[in-house]
């Protein structure tokens, strides 16, 4: 071995690392772009209302904010209302939510994906016309109401909408295809000789369902229930629009103080509460779901 | 393992005696199912007897895995009737059938650790908690996996996974096992060990059992009888010896082992093949067109002046392998039919024919077997 082939060997190892390393870079500036527009519209903003609620109306800094939202008792009902019509929504969803995605996770493929499709429909419509057409059919004069009393079913019209029950339709609505998806995902990933292995033992088809394809399921529930739960915290045009004024949760509070109060750092402060909590859900969400890989790479 | 009564496979007499007393006999009449206008199972008898361990084996597609479904109870049959003993099942729900199924893919549940999987059919059964401990721990002793009952699903290997898939099929002693390629996912040195172990177990247990592989080498080594699917029809019914000495049809003589086929004729009660006359076991009693079926280690090398009282073809070499165990030679005879002739290499026994030379490939009168029909598989 002569020195001139050690060097020979030590220029084509450094020139493989660099390779390696320009190779990287490539794949990293791939990203850039869109860790950039994440970073204008994303990081920076947040942080500058994070700032914000940390300052009092006079510009100093202060937890005034964050004081009167434990002293005034209607922010403590603002969150309440936040959190039940939240569980609820993701209560109901999980309800109708099952079932569908069981019955669908038990067709044939192709079957499936077709009825897939009407579960996806409501995404490829805009979130205010789905919430107008709930308008047009609960209102008083509305679909519903107008054919009732014409079918004699009642007679005064029904209050069905500008209230807690109108809010929960149209919320259950919109966040049920965030259900069914990741729980249609899991129990798809169910080997159907489980189940034909639980029969072969002696269990029952609803024993078997209990011992094995629920427990199995249970990863796609607890994802499916954190996304709509979090995505109801944070609601704000269904409960606006069907609520009628009688449901505020947090994000309608916080529209309230900025665009009526201009008190921009009280908004802030809600916000931040907000993102506070959305978070604890998911991490916690994510922890029950683990192997799923719902929420980024299981194991 | 030629010259053995290979009915006689060791099996203790007490046990035996004991097993046919409780194992139970499948009568499959007349059952039939079809997807569309495509029947997968046609008109199936089939009679598995008491502790018998009874392979379907055939193509994808024959219909094995529907009959063993059908039997399982997750197939429903157009019509049809399965009897386990006297008791009608055909439409009787899986979870009452008292079988024990074991799954290609183990079918093990991941949510349960080894022991709550083995004890799974006997918590069904009400048995008492210190007794399903009991029996759990002696059915993993049993796979010598004793010890393993905290282990979960994810950390136990392919051959373990399998062992305890065995262990819950028989946990709960039902009086038939059903076996769908149990073995097709391990590699091939643990899955011949296992061919072995499921063979000892099945010896041991004494438990009507009906397994489905399509790997007629795993066929040959556990079964009592072979079932030959082709079609949603059995093509063949018979023990391992008698298949693959007597196969009867082309399509069984491809399936089962291999062969080369040559086109002969027979006239005037002599058979001719490649310019040579030859005779077999058991002739065709018609003549007309039939097929020669030579199995590859059944021919033999000549030595000069060797091959008295034997079927001889004159061929030479078109190629020589070496395959450690065997050598494999190709050569085509007289009238360019290829033929392949398989010898084990015993140091100095063999000498390597070079390519070209012509060579005397010589079989016995016994191992001769003649096939009604042409070479191209019509009857």
């Amino acid at each position: 071995m002569t020195a001139a082939a050690d060097l020979a060997d030590d220029l084509h190892a450094a020139a493989l690392r660099r390779d390696q390393w320009l190779e990287r870079a490539g794949l990293a500036g791939l990203a850039a772009p869109a860790l950039l527009l994440v970073a204008v519209t994303m990081i920076v903003p947040v942080g500058w209302l994070f700032g914000l609620s940390f300052l009092d109306d006079a510009g100093a800094p202060s937890l005034e904010h964050y004081r009167r939202m434990l002293a005034e008792p209607s922010y403590g009902r603002t969150f309440r209302t936040t959190f039940e019509i939240s569980f609820v929504t993701t209560l109901i969803c999980i309800l109708l939510g099952y079932p569908l995605a069981y019955f669908l996770s038990q067709l044939p493929r192709r079957a499936a994906n077709l009825c897939m499709i009407a579960v996806l429909l409501p995404f490829w419509t805009s979130l205010l016309v789905r919430t107008y057409a709930w308008l047009v059919l609960l209102q008083r004069s509305g679909l519903i109401n107008s054919w009732g009393i014409k079918l004699g079913l009642w007679s005064e019209p029904l209050q069905l909408v500008h209230n807690v029950g109108g809010t929960l339709i149209g919320m259950v609505h919109i966040m049920l295809p965030f259900m069914v998806l990741p729980l249609y995902g899991t129990m798809r990933g169910i080997d159907g000789n489980l189940l034909r292995a639980a029969a072969s033992l002696g269990s029952t088809p609803v024993h078997g369902f209990w011992t094995v394809f629920f427990p199995l399921s249970l990863p796609g529930l607890a994802a499916g229930s954190a996304l709509v739960f979090v995505l109801c915290l944070g609601f704000y045009v269904t409960p606006a629009m069907l609520g009628g004024g009688k449901v505020t949760m947090v994000s309608n509070r916080i529209a309230n103080d900025i665009e009526l109060f201009f008190n921009w750092g009280a908004a802030s402060a809600l916000g931040v509460v907000l993102l506070a909590i959305t978070l604890v859900v998911l991490v916690l969400a994510a922890r029950l779901s683990r192997g799923t890989g719902l929420f980024g790479a299981g194991h | 393992m030629r010259g053995a009564d290979d009915q006689s496979r060791p099996r203790d007499a007490a046990v035996a005696a004991a097993a046919s007393e409780t194992a139970l006999p499948i009568t499959i009449r007349r059952l039939s199912k079809a997807y569309g206008a495509v029947p997968v199972l046609n008109e199936i008898d089939l009679d598995v007897r008491p502790g018998e361990f009874l392979t379907l084996l055939g193509p994808s597609g024959s219909g094995k895995t529907t009959l063993l479904m059908a039997i399982a109870g997750f197939l429903r049959p157009d019509s049809g009737s399965i009897r386990f003993g006297e008791r009608e099942v055909v439409r009787l729900a899986p979870h009452r059938r008292e079988i024990g199924m074991v799954f290609q893919n183990y079918a093990l549940f991941p949510h349960m650790d080894v022991a709550r999987n083995v004890g799974f059919p006997l918590r069904l059964r009400r048995v008492p908690a210190n007794e399903i401990a009991r029996r759990v721990e002696a059915a993993l002793e049993m796979f010598q996996l004793g010890g393993f009952g905290g282990r979960g699903i994810d950390q136990l290997s392919g051959g373990q996974r399998q062992r305890v898939a065995l262990a819950r099929a028989i946990v709960f002693e039902p009086r038939i096992i059903l076996m769908d390629e149990p073995l097709s996912a391990l590699d091939k040195q643990l899955r011949e060990r296992m061919q072995i172990e499921l063979r000892q177990l099945h010896e041991r247990l004494g438990t009507t059992t009906v397994y489905v592989t399509h790997d007629q080498r795993e066929a040959l080594t556990m079964s009592d009888r072979i079932a030959i699917l082709d079609k949603g029809r059995i093509a063949r019914i018979d023990t391992p010896r008698a298949i693959y000495d007597e196969p009867g049809s082309r399509f069984v003589a491809e399936f089962i082992g291999e062969s080369s086929f040559l086109d002969a004729e027979i006239l005037d009660g002599e058979c001719r093949a490649a310019g040579s006359i030859v005779r077999a076991r058991h002739m065709p009693a018609s003549a007309g067109p039939c097929t020669l079926a030579l199995r590859p280690e059944r021919l033999r090398l000549l030595g000069p002046g060797e091959g008295e009282e034997m079927n001889v073809f004159e061929a030479r070499v078109t190629g020589a392998i070496y395959q450690g165990d065997t050598l494999l030679l190709q050569a085509v005879l007289g009238d360019g039919s290829p033929i392949t002739l398989r010898q084990t290499t015993r140091s100095g026994e063999v000498a390597m024919p070079a390519i070209g030379a012509p060579v005397r490939i010589g079989i016995a009168i016994a191992d001769t077997v003649l096939l009604a029909g042409d070479a191209e598989g019509a009857p």
